[in-house]
Parts: structure tokens; sequence; C-alpha cells
């Protein structure tokens, strides 16, 4: 029965850790730039929910609409002003671009909200559900569902819309895209704005379940990049089994060897995984 | 004219303990590390191209396994010097893992590593007390001549590594190097073994910020996960080569000086800012001088730089 109660832990994070992790994967696809942004940006969305919960009481799930658009401007404005100058640019370039925005905006967000822990607390609390002996709490559930389904209208997005499909043909041949007459730059600022969106949404869900701070945002960091690379870069269906496979990992490893290790456990998961098969789960070939 | 230039400064430096006051010698002790950290990245950032952001990594494992040997009785010197073994060790290790990645795959991969130490370092409370911190033995001299010590000791491991990358540059190891960092499928077929020569770069990139990390940990006496394995230890020799020119001799050292020069200048007035300043100081430094100071023509290569720099 534990190891049940576990698989649907490991199911419920896998779900959020998914959401988390699909707006880092998409601007690596497209953009083949690192976003070390990302942690920070989930982050921000779980303040903007946090201060919407406590000052407007309104409810963090209503709110993740609007952190998604808040976000989305955010990241629309990053892209084009600062990192469409260096696109095309060497690892080391964009990566450290990235890299010093992130400096920048993790001490705004300390000086603005101070590194202490806060978490919303919904009251009245939403309870836990009781499935044959296996207990999940309600908010969680909300969240996972919640999770999946930004992950599904992204896939939806990409596949149906006429952006998706540029942003698609970008990723696939930029010149190319260019010649059939989309504007490259428009597209790339637009992607890196959807994945802030994803990134906003996932910390409007994550503010519900865990407790956040800025010194936070490098963990998720780290989770979104080991999902991308379990899953396989550059497909969202890769990013929901890396997700979910993280989820259960991390679940199954907290009850062998302690919670304290999470972050051992994944990283020497990864070098093996990238050691053996470094297309990912999926096997699909990633961007090198 | 550069030989009298470069004898000068060294004579300066040698005598500089018996010259300066503590505050001068403080600040030219960090400036030391500050070039002994930013000349290891470049060996495997500068020469070989490939972004490690490990150097925190090092810098965090050697102040423990030297700081954890110090409290088991090794002398200091020794301890230094076994730390740094060791973290040449670890870094062999890890290079035959994580250096068949390329690009984004290796960076994030280095990122992740110092990470992992801290978790395990924070873990393993009976060795490393944990996220107590790790106190040091106090030496038994008065307080001018341990500034003193530490000064000696950080100036021969910049010397050490300013040798070291100049006889690499010189040296069949460099060219190889730079061949892998223009294109290292054509190294290949050249013959050369990358993994060989990628893997001597990153232990290379080791060696010196984990000497330098036993150094400070004696230096400040007390150790703690957060400070030594900090990832702004990662990105400041990444921002100083940056400044100074990557995969040059000098470059490193030109931008340690410059990095440290603003450091004391601007951020020591705006504390509660560092991490801030630091990130638009590196967000201007890519988008406006993405090839250094040095750089004066933008689109100008490292390489070509390179020929006006190796000439004696």
């Amino acid at each position: 029965m534990l190891y049940v109660q576990v698989l649907v832990n490991g199911l419920v994070l896998g779900g959020l850790y998914s959401c988390i992790a699909v707006g880092f994967s998409l601007v690596w696809g497209v953009l083949n730039v690192i976003n070390i942004l990302h942690g920070s940006l989930i982050i921000l969305g779980s303040y903007a929910a946090f201060f919407a919960y406590q000052y407007l009481h309104i409810n963090p799930f209503l709110f993740v609409p609007v952190a998604a658009l808040l976000l989305f401007c955010l990241g629309y404005a990053i892209q084009l002003v600062f990192i469409n100058r260096v696109m095309g640019s060497a690892v080391l370039i964009t990566l450290t671009l990235t890299f010093g925005l992130n400096l920048l905006l993790y001490n705004l967000m300390i000086l603005a909200f101070k590194a202490d822990f806060r978490k919303v607390t919904l009251s009245p609390p939403l309870g836990s559900l009781n499935l044959a002996g296996v207990i999940v709490p309600v908010d969680r559930v909300i969240s996972m569902g919640f999770a999946l389904a930004l992950v599904g209208l992204l896939y939806a997005l990409l596949r149906g819309s006429r952006i998706g499909r540029a942003i698609v043909a970008v990723r696939m041949d930029r010149e190319a895209a260019q010649l059939m007459g989309v504007n490259v730059s428009r597209i790339y600022a637009i992607t890196f704005g959807l994945g802030a969106a994803m990134a906003g949404a996932a910390g409007s869900l994550f503010s519900v379940m865990f407790p956040i701070s800025p010194e936070t945002a490098n963990a998720l960091l780290g989770k979104a990049f080991v999902i991308c690379v379990l899953g396989g870069l550059g497909s969202v269906p890769g990013v929901m089994v890396g997700g979910l496979t993280l989820g259960i990992i991390e679940s199954y490893s907290a009850l062998f060897f302690g919670p304290e290790f999470s972050v051992t456990i994944s990283f020497t998961l990864l070098i093996l995984l990238l050691m053996f098969r470094p297309t990912g789960i999926m096997g699909r070939r990633g961007y090198q | 004219m550069m030989r009298v230039f470069a004898f000068a400064a060294a004579v300066v430096l040698v005598l500089l303990p018996a010259l300066a006051d503590n505050y001068v010698l403080r600040v030219a002790t960090t400036m030391l590390m500050y070039s002994a950290l930013a000349l290891g990245w470049n060996f495997i950032g500068g020469f070989a191209g490939y972004p490690s952001f490990a150097t925190a990594a090092f810098f965090g494992l050697g102040a423990y396994a030297s700081g954890v040997l110090q409290t088991m009785g090794v002398p200091m010197p020794a301890a230094w010097a076994l730390g740094g073994a060791i973290v040449a060790l670890f870094a062999a290790a890890l290079g035959r893992a994580i250096l068949h990645l390329r690009g984004h795959y290796f960076a994030i991969a280095s990122l992740v590593v110092a990470e992992v130490l801290r978790e395990i370092t924070n873990s393993a409370t009976d060795l490393t007390g944990g996220g107590m911190g790790l106190n040091l033995p106090v030496l038994s001299l008065d307080v001018t001549n341990q500034a003193r010590l530490f000064y000696y000791a950080m100036f021969v491991a910049a010397a050490a590594a300013l040798a070291t990358t100049a006889f690499v540059a010189h040296n069949r190891l460099g060219f190889g190097l730079r061949c892998i960092q223009q294109n290292e499928d054509a190294a290949i077929m050249l013959g050369i073994n990358t993994l060989r020569y990628k893997v001597v770069a990153f232990v290379l990139s080791a060696v010196f910020p984990g000497v330098c990390g036993g150094i400070y940990a004696s230096w400040v006496n007390y150790i703690d996960p957060t400070d030594v394995y900090d990832v702004l230890l990662s990105v400041k020799p990444i921002v100083m080569v940056l400044l100074g020119g990557v995969g040059t001799v000098m470059g490193g050292v030109y931008g340690a000086i410059l990095f440290l020069l603003m450091e004391e200048l601007v951020w020591r007035n705006l504390l509660q800012f560092h991490a801030g300043l630091l990130g638009i100081i590196v967000v201007c430094l890519v988008l406006f001088l993405p090839n250094g100071l040095r750089g004066a023509g933008w689109a100008k290569p490292w390489w070509r730089r390179r020929t006006e720099e190796a000439a004696p």
C-alpha cells in the first residue's frame, strides 16, 4: 500500500514538474538558448499569486491566466530587448547573458520579497481525498489537473494555431521559415514569452503546494533541466514523460534514501542516462 | 618593454607585504585568488571552449577537503596540496563522465555539480559539520604575519596558474585545445585524442580553484556550504576572463584586476544589490563587449588576437 501511495504522490508531483519544465524545453528547443531565468520566472509567478491571494483574495487557481499573461509580457520584452541581440552566438555568450539577467532578477526579488519562505494557505483548506486507502490532498490534485491541462493547451497551440506552426517551423529550419515570410525575431519573442507564461502559470500552482522563496529558483531550474534530458529535448510529450518520471523517481528515492539526497540522486541518474542514452527516454535526438 | 613591466609587477607583488597595510594586503590576496580562479577557468572555458560552471564546485570541494584534513591533524600546507590532489582526481573522474557532452548539456551538467556537492556536504554532518559549517584550527601567528602567509600562498597559487597557462598556450596541449575550441569534429579527424585533452584541461581548471579553496578556508578560518559552493564563484571567473580576453594568457589576470577594482570601488557601497549589479555588468559585457576590453574590433575572433599576445 505504501508503494502505491508513493507512486500516486510521485505522479501528482510529476504533473506539476511537467508544467515547470515545458516552458524551459520550448525555449531551449526553439531558440537554442538555455534560459537560466526560468527558475526565477516561476518564483515570480508564485509571488504574484501569493500577493494576489493575500491582498485581493483571488484564488491561486483562478489567478493562473493572469500570472501567465503578466509573465508573457515580461518574457516577450526580455527576448526583444536583450536575448535577440545575441541569437546565434556561442553557448557561453547566450548562457552568460541569461545568467546575468537572472542575477539581476534574483536580487530584485530578494529586495522586494525578502528571502523568507512563504506559502499560500487556502482558507478554508480543501482537505484530502481517501481513495481506497491512498490519501491525496485535494489542492495537489487540482494543481496537477491544471498543470497537465496547461501542458495540453501548449501542445494544442503548437499543433493547431498559426503562431504555433510558425514556432515549429522556426525550430525546424530558421532560414527556410524566414524565406516563407515568418518574422523570426518576433517568433523568438513570442516563444520566449510563452515559455515565461508557462513558468508563471506553474509558479501560481507551485505556491499552493510548496513554500516559496527566491532561493528556490535554482533548484527549480535544475529540475527543469533534468526533466528535459530525461524526456528528450524538443517535444511536449517528452516533457510530460520526463516530468512524471522525475516525480516518481524523487518520491521513491525520498522513501529509500531520505529527502535530503534528491538533487544528488536525480543528477546521478542524469549522468548515467546521458552516458548511455543521450537522446532521453523518448529517443528523440536533442539539439546539441 | 613588456618584460620590464612584467618584472616590475612581479617585484612589487613580492615586496608588497613589507610595504602595504593590512587592508591593501587583503585586497591583493583576493586579487591573486581571483586571478588563479580566472586562469583556471580559462583552460577549459577559454582554450577548449567548453562553458564550465563548475569552478564553485572545485573551490568548495578544495576548501572542505583541506579543512577536514586539517581537523584530522594534517599540517596546513600539506592539507592544501592534498586538497588540490583530491579535487584533481574528482575532476578527472567527473570529466570522463560529462566532457562528452557538448554546449548546453555540458554547461548545465557542470552547473549542477556544485549543487550536488553542497547537498552531500550538508548531509555528511559528522565529517563537515553540515550546515553549521566547519571551524579550522587557529594558527599561532599574529595577525600581520598570518595576512602575509596567506598572501604568499595565494601568490604562489596564482603564479603557478599563470606559468601553467603560458606553458600550455605555447605547447601541443594548447594547440590541441584550440583545435577543439574551433571545430571538435575536425580535431578528431586530425588525430587529436579530444577526450584526453579535454580531461587534462578540466583537471587543470579544477586544481587551481581547489588549492585556492583550501587556502581560502585557512584564511577565513570558518567555512560553510552556502559560502564556498556559492554559484557566484562560478560566474565571477567567467566574467573576469570575458573582461580580459577569452583564451589569452594574461586575460584572466587583467580581468581579475579590473573586476576587483569594480568590486572594491562600487560594490562595497551597495551591499544589498551586489548580485544585481554583477548581473547588470554581465549583461552589458555580453551585449557590448563580447570580446573583452582588449577586443576593440567586435567581430575579431580571439585566435587572431592571440598572435599578438603570444609574441614575447
